[in-house]
Formats: C-alpha cells, structure tokens, sequence
C-alpha cells in the first residue's frame, strides 16, 4: 500500500516539473498565437501590399494611410549600418583579447567590455540625445541632428559587447594543434591568427554577427530617444522611425485600426527576429557538425 | 632569421596590430567616456532630497523615491516568480526528461524566448494580461512580463550548475534507496545554488535595464506606494523613469542623475557577477 502511495506520489511530482518545463513552450506558443491574431485583422483591412510596401504612415488624418515601407527599410538599412560600423571593430577587438592580450590588459578590457554590455538602453539614448545628436547637427550642418545617422552609431555601440564576448569565445575555442603547426611552418603570430584561427572560428563569429542583427533590429528605447521618430523613408540625415519606435511611439495613445496596425507591425518585426533565430541555429548546427567531425 | 620574412609580409603584419590596437582603443574609450560623462553630469544633480521625496508640485519636489521603490518592488516580484519556474523547467531537463525530442523543443522554445525584443514582449503582456485577464496595468503585470523575459536565463544557469553535480552522487543516494523526489530534494537542489544565484544577478541587471517591456504594461505613475499596494497600481521603474524625463519632460538634470545611478548600480551588479562565479568556482574546485 505505501509503495503504491509513494508511485503515485513520485508520479504526481514527476508531472509538476513535466508542466514547469513546458512552460517555455506555452509562452512561445502563446506570444506567437496572441501576435497572429492581433496582427491578422489590420492587415486584411489595409491588404498586405499596401501594408508592407506602402510608402506613406499618416495613422491619424482623416483618410489614414498605413504603409510600413518606411519603417521596415529603416530597420534594414539601420541594422546593416551598425553591423558594418561594429562588426569589424568588434572582431578585431576579440582577435586582440583573445590571443594577443598581456592577461591583465585582457582581465580590464573585458570589465569594460561587461560594462559596455550591462549599460540600459535608455542610457545610450540619453548620452546620444545630449552628444551625438548635437553633434551631428554641427558637423554637417543640419537642422536637426536627430536620424538615421545617429541611429546607427548608438545601435553599433550598443551591439559591440556581443560581438566581441561570442567571438572571442569561438576563437578561445580554435585547438592549439593549428595554430602551433602554423607556427611551425614558419608563419608569425599575427599571421596564424588571422589566416589559421579565424577562418577556425568563423561559424562562431557568423553567430556573433548574428546575434548583433539581432539586438540592433529589437532595440527600440534608445534609437527611440536619437531617430527623431518622424516616418519618412529612410536616408542617412533624415528623422527617421525603425519598426521598434513605430509600435512605441503610438501604442499609448492609439486606437481602432490605427491601434490594429501598430499589432501587425509587431507582426512583421517577430517574423524577422524568426527569421535570424532560424538562421543563428543553422550557424550554431553547422558550428556542432564541424566539431563531431573532428 | 627576421630578415627572411618579405616586406609585404611586415606590412600586413604592422597593419593587422595597429588596427587591433585601434579598435581595442575605441571599445576602452567608449566605455571610458560613457563612464565619465554620465557620471559628470549626473554626480551633481543626485541630492538626498532627490533620492527620499516623490514629484509633488505642491511641495515643489521632482523626487525618484517612487522609483526607487518601484523598481525594487519589479525586481523582487519577477524574482519570486521566475525562479521556481525556471528552476523547476531546469531540474525537469536535467533530471526527469527522458525524451529527446521534449528536451530538445523545450531548449529551443527557451532561446527563442530569449531573441524576442523587449518590446514585443511589452505588447503580447499587455495584450494577454491586461486584455484578456483583465488585469490593470500594474508592477505585478511588468514582473509577470519580466518573468517569461528572464525565464531562460535562470533555466540556463541552473542547467549548467545542475550538470557540474556528479552522477555518483545521485547514484549513491539511489543506492541508498531514496526515492526520486528525495534525491532531487536532498542531493540535486542544494547544488543548484550557484546557478539560481548567478541566475538571479542576470536577471536583476536586465530588470535594472529594461524599459520597452514595461512601458505598456507597468505604465509611468509616480505614486508612492507600498509593496502591496505599489504591486497593484501603475508604476514607473528607474529605466522608464529616465526615458520620460528626457525625452517627454526635457528634464535632462533629473535624467542624467537616474542615469548616474543606474550605471553605478550596473558596476555593482557586474562586480557581484564575477565575484559569485569566482567564489563558487574556488568552491567546486577544493
């Protein structure tokens, strides 16, 4: 009889951590689920081509027009900036720090680096807001210095800490069995590192790449505080607004189908974050390929 | 023997160092110039009357104690939510789940939580638990949001310190005849301790930092409350603080001491981080 009760009992507290474990999967579920049928309705009524390719956002004048065009080459184009800006500045500081750095430089320049990380995003909007745009402003002579320009900087700087964090961590990761034979051959140190260690770690630093797409296209308080929030289509010196700062900026005050839009707007950016978790997972399968065939 | 290696070769060498060194520069040199701006600008405007009143154009105060609160109210409730659900989904991977397939969907499921922006999930919070259960934009709906924001990382720390736990162990209470609950009880969940709490320093720097996923569903009042009473009711944290008076309210000085306090708490939660990982890694390893 107590054997049967303790079954049971051990059965009752194997289905409690069954469903604590399914909780990830029922928030996925339910995040996906609540985007879709929020997101759906808005763009019946609009049509999806004049949703996605429309040029003009006037959400509230009498004959409102949603077209996302703006926004979504706004992310693009934003995005892709701060991963030209930061992505080579990022890997080189890795390559530095993970093979070249005396121990305590390595030791000071990863706290700064953690620091870089651990900075809130309102904070980089402040210090962008107070700085950068100003700045902007004078060095090429605007009107206002709040757009894409300064958008970009931020989100690059902002996106700096991962990228240097996951790569150095795939180049820590190259076996020393390379680099010695290299060194062996007759190449110096600086040569085995870029022509025998980083083509070894470039699945890691793809993820890295990736993982920086990433955050610049979900970032919304900061580029919020420098883009200037205006939606015209993108160009370097103009206000602009990303898909992130389209459903912020709205979202306090709107309502019927203007209110809708903003939902399929989340839509369109959760379908583009699917896209790179799809293609970081291709990167980090192919990255656990590689190192079974070894 | 140097003279064997060709001038191209020098120069590609000479370059490949000077832009190492330049980039390392920039990445100190930001860091170095955000520490001391924010601190320069935001050091004089912290006072005692700034950090002890709440706003109140009566008694003319611009205050950030309601603040303060909120944000320890937000940070102590996610934390009371998230840590039995994360360590409990992490002591079912590691534990109890014997199919893969499960296993794998469930660590899938987890790092897409942890891609999804912060806004999208401040509009599927407020969509689900203002809009349909009904709940007023409150504290208590800000930490249910921050909860499932900050759930895979407390699953993922707790793994990894789950996994340093030696299979003999279990096996020797196994052999002992415990039953399963006891093993996990006795012998798995006081080695877990590590990971729940650098779990928990993760997670209370993101909460410090965030700000998109409370705009909608924790709102921007200014009330000073208690913790009962601030969980129910619409609350600023010092994040969403800052972006209001700096970008609605143009009070950059008020602002820029918010940011001088979060960035030196930042400092104290790295600080604490690497300090617990390097404690508990002399620990395990006597």
């Amino acid at each position: 009889m107590t054997k049967i009760k303790k079954q049971a009992f051990e059965r009752v507290i194997h289905g409690i951590f069954l469903i604590l474990g399914l909780v990830t999967v029922g928030c996925v579920l339910l995040i996906t689920v609540y985007l879709i049928i929020a997101g759906i309705p808005a763009i019946a009524e609009i049509g999806l081509s004049e949703f996605l390719f429309g040029t003009e956002w006037k959400s509230t004048s009498a004959e409102p027009k949603f077209g996302i065009l703006p926004f979504i080459l706004t992310s693009v184009y934003g995005t892709a900036g701060a991963i030209v800006l930061g992505v080579p500045v990022g890997f080189m500081a890795a390559v530095y720090l993970a093979k070249v750095a005396p121990k305590k430089v390595k030791f000071a320049v990863e706290a700064a680096v953690n620091l870089l990380a651990g900075i809130p995003s309102v904070v980089y909007g402040l210090v962008g807001m107070m700085v950068l745009v100003p700045g902007i402003k004078q060095i090429f002579n605007l009107a206002d210095g709040a757009s894409l320009l300064a958008s970009i900087i931020v989100l690059a700087i902002m996106i700096l800490p991962s990228i240097i964090k996951v790569s150095i961590t795939s180049l820590e990761a190259v076996p020393k069995e390379y680099e010695e034979a290299s060194l062996a051959l007759g190449a110096t140190k600086i040569e085995t590192y870029f022509k025998v260690s980083v083509p070894a770690a470039k699945s890691g630093i793809a993820t890295a790449v990736v993982l920086g797409v990433g955050r610049a296209i979900g970032e919304a308080m900061a580029v919020m505080m420098v883009s200037g929030n205006a939606p015209n289509m993108p160009s370097i010196f103009e206000s602009v607004r990303f898909l992130t700062t389209a459903v912020a900026s709205e979202m306090a005050y709107s309502q019927g189908l203007q209110r809708q839009a903003l939902f399929s707007i989340a839509l369109v950016l959760f379908l583009f974050i699917m896209l790179i978790n799809a293609s970081l997972n291709f990167f980090l399968k192919g990255k656990s390929r590689e190192g079974k065939n070894k | 023997m140097k003279s064997s290696i060709s001038k191209k070769r020098k120069s590609y060498i000479l370059t490949m160092r000077i832009l190492m060194w330049l980039c390392v520069g920039i990445t100190v040199a930001l860091a170095a110039f955000l520490i001391i701006y924010v601190l320069a600008k935001g050091i004089p405007n912290i006072s005692w009357e700034l950090l002890s009143t709440s706003p109140s154009r009566l008694n003319g105060t611009v205050g950030i104690l309601p603040d303060i609160l909120n944000t320890l109210y937000i940070v102590l409730a996610t934390l009371v939510i998230v840590v039995p659900l994360g360590v409990g989904a992490a002591i079912y991977l590691t534990e109890y789940a014997k199919n893969k397939r499960l296993v794998s969907i469930i660590e899938y499921t987890a790092e897409t939580l942890s891609g999804i922006p912060s806004i999208i999930y401040g509009l599927v919070g407020m969509l689900f638990f203002c809009e349909v259960l009904g709940f007023q934009t409150s504290l208590l709906v800000g930490a249910l949001t921050l909860a499932v924001m900050n759930l895979p990382t407390i699953m993922r720390t707790t793994q990894e310190s789950l996994k340093t736990v030696p299979v003999s162990y279990r096996e020797g209470a196994f052999g002992l005849g415990a039953g399963k609950w006891r093993v996990v009880r006795t012998v798995v969940l006081p080695n877990c301790v590590d990971g729940v709490i650098t779990g928990c320093i993760l997670t209370v720097g993101r909460i410090l930092g965030e700000s998109a996923a409370l705009l909608f569903t924790a709102g921007f009042a200014h009330a000073l409350n208690g913790i009962i009473s601030g969980l129910m009711s619409p609350g600023a944290t010092l994040t969403v603080a800052l972006y209001v008076y700096a970008k609605e309210q143009g009070e950059f000085g008020i602002a820029f001491a918010i940011a001088a306090i979060l960035l030196i708490l930042t400092v104290i939660i790295n600080l604490c981080a690497s300090l617990v990982g390097r404690f508990f890694a002399k620990r395990r390893n006597v």
